[in-house]
This record gives structure tokens, C-alpha cells and sequence, in this order.
């Protein structure tokens, strides 16, 4: 069979879909610009911007000058070609192998696709017809070569379809732009005014290949079809989704268990053969009566092990409500991760932090009492006791800093400082005595002092000088007092911990 | 001939430990806990893993004393690479004191259940989990049942549990294989220098199942348990000292 490609350009993309996202755009002209070297440099126009003749590439200072009520927008790195792929896989409804074409088109291979919309026109109208109502301006053309179609769609001026075999008459009169040459290519065939590709084409090969490279002549043989030409098709990822209709309608838990534990093991069959693991699942199941009841879980680490996962389901089963009964259930893995499997020990017992089955205590940790239910203490580059320390919800984070040992910390802070009554000689002496919580302290044994100062970037406020005492019952306290003496005021003395 | 009375008690005697939840570890991985002299309390002079134990606790020095002992055994059975759950609704725990008892801190798992009905389900579940060097929980109060089933769980899995029993009533009877209360005891001087010195505390051994229930003073020296030697502590040389 005759091979028939559609080529699919976008010469608005970004702009389209920021339309799209925000429809008060439509009407204003806007262009989205990135920071170059000081100045804000175009990298899309939008279809208004450029009827005033704003081009990409321009710096958005000149822009304004043309139109000072242009709109500048931020451009949003990477998102044409997260739009491309995007756009390739709903086009699967067109050809099963679509290809993107950096940086704004994708091709079709239609190769016996078209006669199911009614032949070559219909097809091609119901493309752009199905692209135009997702808010997107495109160009197509059709052709027997990829380069003919990519040639018509974005150069053609009368009919985008180009009937088998003739592909060889309709290029003749584009620009040699069209033969998807690089630039300078093109400036030079202009300036020996080759404005045409009827204007070379027939010229002998072998000058050619001489004057323009090895590359040019291959894009125009591709183009004419004597040169094959490939491409790469999207693959689109499969929803990581399993369903289970029922005959009966399901109306008890156990029904909704084993339901569940069918949908986990083909699930979880499925991420072992990928080498993922699951961290967001949701189950939905439709009822009878048209409801959809949703429960979801979450985990902390890629996982597919169907006992955990299951567990983690056990607490939220039975909030679902079958009323008249389930038909469907429909298990889908909202997120996956990459999880490749680890050798299992048989002997060793003790492990550290990276370990399956404490990864899975975590889970029905969070599961039960929510996120945020774990943590742990990492150093932090700071003086201020408070601040010494920062919280990590992750277990893998590592340690940057070491933690501090030169100096005697309490093993139990107390989450705000105390205000006690001391009796203490000045300037710079431990208490004698203090009184906390209406019990007397004898002091007997004290260091000091260690003063830490607030960190001024951070806040202002008073240093502390910290003292390490003990009663005479053996007891250990962290004390410390907040700023200088002065002749006008009274000092604060503070309790902040216990030491073991 | 028939074996001798003595004989055949020991021998009783060695099998009812194992029902009672001594069951001793084969091969390296046992794991020595040298508590000095407290060693002696136990059955086979073997601090007893594995098992749960009980602390009273009853203010906040006596929470700092006990999680100071405690923070001193679980140095031993963290070693270079355990992991240690902490579970508390009110921790009030500053990590960077670990690094005194040669703990990481960044290993200590702190799980804040919410509430404190749901710390007793939070404990069994991380006690029944192999692999992990200790758990920790804090509790307003332990019941029998609930002890039961944590002496259960820790049985199975072989984990050490240390349980901060915070109740304010007399003492119950409860499954754990050891009650203990720990309070400060004045420190031992490094080098008769002045200032605070070793942490030292008077440990009380309340209760241990088939073993020697005690009294003794003991420090952390160097990281290991040390019997604080009875030097007197004269208090007015050292108050004229550091005042």
C-alpha cells in the first residue's frame, strides 16, 4: 500500500494554550518572553501580537514601542514539548503512529486511515476541525512523503492534500524554505536566486551535493520520495487502571475485599513486570444507582507489595457504603514511581532507615493518624538552640552538617523557655538558688556560661547566657539568662531543659 | 540413682525462663548490654532483650533521667546502622543530646500519635515489626492487657521495648518483665575539677521477673555504664568553688 503521512503544524502552541487556560487572552494581544542576558527576549507571539507585527526573537523593549499595550508573559520552560506529547497521544484517535516533529508539528502516518472519515478532505478537515476545538490554530497537509506533507502544511497556498505520486509537480513552486533546510542554506539559495524549488531542482546532482552539502540533497530526495524516511512514533503509557464489572451487584465488605485483592494482584503484577511501585492508589466503586464512592491511599515509598497495600485499604472499607450494590470497581494507581526490587536478606535482621517493612510501618502510621504523624531531627546550621535542629518528614533525606558534640545540650527541652525566680550573685555568676514551679533549687555544682547570641539576619532580640547547673538532689537543669545586667531593669532568668 | 534435688530444680528452673519471656539469643547477633553491676539482678546476669520494660515516671527531671538511662542501653543496641522509634504525643526530646550516649539522632524515628488512646496500638504495631533496635513509648498509664499483648508482640520479634509509664496511681500489676524507676543522682567529677561532672543516677529496679529487684547508683562514663563510686561529694568546698 501507497504510504500517505499527514504533517500537523501548530504555529501557535503556546500561545494557544495559554488562550485556552485563560480566555480573556483571546482578544489581547500578549507575547511570552524569557530573561536573556538582561532583557526580555520573545519567544512566542500571540496571533494578535502579530498582526502588529511583533515576532518571536524580537526584545520585548522594541515590541512595546511598536505596541506599548502589549502584554508580556512569562515563559514557562519546557512546556512545548510537554504540549507536543500531550497533543500526539489524543491524536491516536487519528492514526495509531503519530510522531512529534520539534519544535511546533507532529506527523501522522495516515497510511489507510483517511478512508475511514470518508476519504482524503474529510479526514483532514475533521483533524483540524478536532484540534480547533481544543483551542489550538493548526495547518495540515497531506502527502505520499513526510516532507511533502510538512511542506504544504506550512508553505502550501491552494489544496493541503497532495494526491498520490504528485508531490513532484506541487513542490515546484514553494520556497526552498520548505525543504526543511537550515536557515543559512536558505539565505544562500536566495542569494543566487534560487527563489523556487523549481529553480534548482533540476540542476545535475552532483553540483548540488558540491555547493550544498550531502544534507540538502537528502531533504530534497525525502521530500520527493526517493529517499525513505522514518519516524519515531509516541508510545503512549498505558493507565496503570484495573476493572472488575460484577455480575451481581457486590453489597458486603467481603464481597468488596476479595474484589479489592483481585484488582491488587493484577495491578501489582503488572508495576513488577515495569519495575514500579505504587504511591497514590484510589479505588472507585460504582454503585448501582449511579454514585461513584472513592476511597484513596497513600504511601511514602514506591511500593507494590499487595499484603501492605491491601492493610493500608482495611481501615477505609468499610466506610464505603454498597447501599443497593457495587457493579463496578475500578482500581487506579493515581501516581507510580520507578521502584526497582531489592535483593531480599534472609539472615540479616537489623537495618537501617532504608527499609521495606519500616517504610510500610510509616504507611499505617500516616494512614491511621494522618500526614505528618513521623519525623525526624536533622542539624541545621545555626546557634539558637530552637534553631539548631530542623524536622524531615523523609527518611532518605541525609545528613549535610555533623551534629554538634563539644557542647552539653539537655535531653529534654522545654518547647518555651520558663521565667524562674534566681537568687545570683552579678555580673557573670550561676544562681545560688532558684525557684521553679514554687520548688526550691539549691544550686551545688554549675558550668558556665555559654553565651549564644541571636542570630541578627534572623531576628533581633537578646543574647542568652546558658549555665549548666545542678541541685542538691542531683538534678540537672539548663538555665540561662537573657541579656545583660543594666541599672533600669530586671533580668530575666529562664529554665529551658533537663539535662539526663 | 536419682539425680540430686538441686539438680533437678536448675534444671525446672532453666526451662520456666523462656516461658517467662527470657529467651536468650544465638549467634553474633546477641547483643551485650554491660549494666555494670545491675547485671547482677537478672536471671544468667543477662540484661534481658527482647522484653518489655517499664519506667515510672513521674516529672519532667525524672523523664530526662530515665530517657538519659535509657538513651545509654539503646546506644548499645543501636550500634552503626538501627533505627529507633520513639513514639510519643509530647516528646520534648532535643536530639542533639544523643550524641553524648553515641546515638545519631537523625536515627531516632519520632511518631506523634495524636492522641494518647492511639500510642498503645502505635507501640504494638512497632514492636511486632523485626529489624528495628528499640522502640520507645510514652504512656499515661499501662493496663495488663495492653502489656500483655506488647510482651506478646516483643516475644515474637525479639525487640526491645522501653515503656514511660507517666501514671500518677499506685502501681498495677502488668505483664512487663521489668519495672525500673530512675531518678537523678549527683554527678561524679571529672578529674575533681568543678562543675558538673558524669551523669549519674540512683536506678531503682521496682520489679524483674525471676531475678534480684535492687537499688544502685550508676554513671555514664566514657559510654558505658560505670558503678559511681561512693567518694563523698563535699558540697560547701564545691559551692566555693563555682559561686
Amino acid at each position: 500500500m501507497k504510504k500517505r503521512f499527514v504533517a500537523v503544524w501548530f504555529h501557535h502552541l503556546e500561545t494557544d494554550w495559554f488562550i485556552v487556560r485563560q480566555p480573556a487572552l483571546r482578544t489581547v494581544p500578549f507575547v511570552l518572553a524569557v530573561k536573556d542576558h538582561g532583557r526580555l527576549v520573545i519567544t512566542a507571539a500571540s496571533t494578535r501580537a502579530e498582526e502588529q507585527g511583533i515576532r518571536k526573537g524580537m526584545v520585548v523593549a522594541d515590541a512595546r514601542m511598536l505596541l506599548p499595550s502589549l502584554e508580556v508573559l512569562d515563559h514557562i520552560p519546557g512546556l512545548h514539548e510537554k504540549l507536543l506529547f500531550k497533543l500526539a497521544e489524543w491524536c491516536i484517535r487519528f492514526s495509531p503512529c503519530i510522531a512529534i516533529d520539534a519544535p511546533d508539528g507532529l506527523i501522522f502516518d495516515a497510511t489507510g486511515c483517511a478512508y475511514l472519515w470518508g476519504g482524503d478532505i474529510d479526514y483532514l478537515s475533521t483533524i483540524i476541525k478536532r484540534l480547533n476545538g481544543r483551542g489550538y490554530q493548526v495547518r495540515v497537509g497531506m502527502a505520499d512523503t513526510i516532507g511533502a506533507a510538512w511542506a504544504i502544511a506550512r508553505y502550501g497556498r491552494s489544496s493541503p492534500v497532495i494526491e498520490p505520486g504528485m508531490q513532484s509537480t506541487v513542490l515546484l513552486p514553494l520556497p526552498p524554505a520548505s525543504l526543511r533546510i537550515e536557515q543559512e542554506l536558505v539565505e544562500r539559495l536566495y542569494k543566487l536566486g534560487l527563489h523556487q524549488i523549481k529553480d534548482f531542482i533540476s540542476m545535475p546532482q552532483s553540483s548540488l551535493r558540491r555547493r550544498f552539502g550531502h544534507a540538502f540533497l537528502q531533504r530534497l530526495h525525502q521530500a520527493l520520495g526517493n529517499e525513505p524516511e522514518f519516524i519515531e512514533p509516541v508510545q503512549p503509557v498505558e493507565p496503570y487502571q484495573e476493572r472488575l464489572p460484577c455480575l451481581e451487584p457486590i453489597v458486603t465488605l467481603a464481597g468488596i475485599e476479595i474484589a479489592l485483592q483481585q484488582l491488587l494482584d493484577n495491578l501489582c503484577k503488572r508495576l513488577e513486570l515495569e519495575q514500579k511501585g505504587i504511591r497514590t492508589l484510589r479505588l472507585q466503586c460504582h454503585r448501582v444507582d449511579d454514585r461513584i464512592l472513592t476511597v484513596g491511599i497513600g504511601t511514602n515509598q514506591p511500593s507494590r507489595n499487595r499484603e501492605h497495600l491491601f492493610k493500608l485499604f482495611e481501615n477505609k472499607l468499610p466506610t464505603i457504603e454498597p447501599a443497593s450494590g457495587i457493579e463496578l470497581f475500578l482500581l487506579e494507581a493515581v501516581k507510580v514511581q520507578d521502584h526497582s526490587p531489592v535483593q531480599e536478606k534472609l539472615w540479616e535482621k537489623r537495618s537501617g532507615l532504608q527499609d521495606t517493612p519500616l517504610a510500610e510501618l510509616l504507611d499505617r502510621y500516616t494512614d491511621r493518624f494522618g500526614a505528618h504523624c513521623f519525623y525526624r531531627y536533622l542539624p541545621d546550621e545555626h546557634y539558637w538552640p530552637e534553631r539548631s535542629i530542623r524536622l524531615s518528614q523523609s527518611l532518605e533525606e541525609p545528613v549535610t552538617t555533623a551534629w554538634r558534640k563539644d557542647v552539653p545540650r539537655p535531653l529534654h527541652l522545654l518547647p518555651q523557655p520558663q521565667p524562674i525566680q534566681v537568687t545570683a550573685p552579678i555580673p557573670d555568676y550561676p544562681p545560688m538558688l532558684f525557684r521553679y514551679k514554687g520548688q526550691l533549687h539549691k544550686i551545688v555544682k554549675a558550668d558556665g556560661p555559654e553565651r549564644i547570641e541571636q542570630e541578627w539576619w534572623i531576628t533581633e532580640g537578646e543574647h542568652r547566657d546558658y549555665y549548666c547547673v545542678e541541685d542538691e538532689k542531683g538534678q540537672r537543669f539548663w538555665l540561662f539568662r537573657a541579656g545583660h545586667y543594666e541599672a533600669d531593669k530586671t533580668v530575666g532568668w529562664f529554665l529551658h531543659g533537663f539535662f539526663a | 540413682m536419682a539425680q540430686p534435688a538441686s539438680d533437678i530444680i536448675r534444671q525446672l528452673q532453666h526451662e520456666i525462663l523462656p516461658l517467662q519471656g527470657y529467651r536468650s539469643v544465638l549467634g553474633e547477633s546477641a547483643v551485650k548490654i554491660d549494666l555494670n553491676i545491675i547485671n547482677t539482678a537478672f536471671p544468667n546476669a543477662i540484661f534481658p532483650t527482647g522484653a518489655i520494660h517499664e519506667f515510672m515516671v513521674n516529672s519532667a527531671q525524672g523523664k530526662a533521667a530515665t530517657s538519659g538511662f535509657i538513651a545509654g542501653i539503646i546506644s548499645f543496641l543501636m550500634k552503626e546502622e538501627g533505627v529507633v522509634l520513639w513514639i510519643s504525643a509530647e516528646p520534648a526530646i532535643f536530639p542533639p543530646a544523643f550524641g553524648f550516649f553515641n546515638i545519631d539522632p537523625h536515627r531516632i524515628i519520632f511518631i506523634d500519635p495524636r492522641n494518647q488512646r492511639e500510642v498503645a496500638w502505635a507501640v504494638e504495631e512497632a514492636l511486632k515489626l523485626q529489624g528495628l533496635a528499640a522502640v520507645i513509648g510514652e504512656m499515661r498509664e499501662l493496663d495488663f492487657i495492653t502489656s500483655r499483648r506488647l510482651q506478646l508482640a516483643v516475644e515474637k520479634s525479639r525487640v526491645t521495648g522501653f515503656l514511660l509509664n507517666h501514671s500518677k496511681k499506685k502501681t498495677n500489676t502488668n505483664a512487663a518483665l521489668c519495672r525500673w524507676q530512675i531518678t537523678a543522682a549527683p554527678s561524679i567529677p571529672i578529674d575533681d575539677l568543678p562543675g558538673i561532672g558524669y551523669p549519674c543516677w540512683k536506678v531503682d529496679l521496682l520489679k524483674v521477673r525471676n531475678g534480684r529487684p535492687g537499688s544502685w547508683e550508676i554513671a555514664w562514663i566514657n559510654g558505658q555504664f560505670a558503678v559511681a563510686n561512693d567518694t563523698p561529694v563535699l558540697i560547701q568546698e564545691l559551692h566555693k568553688k563555682t559561686g
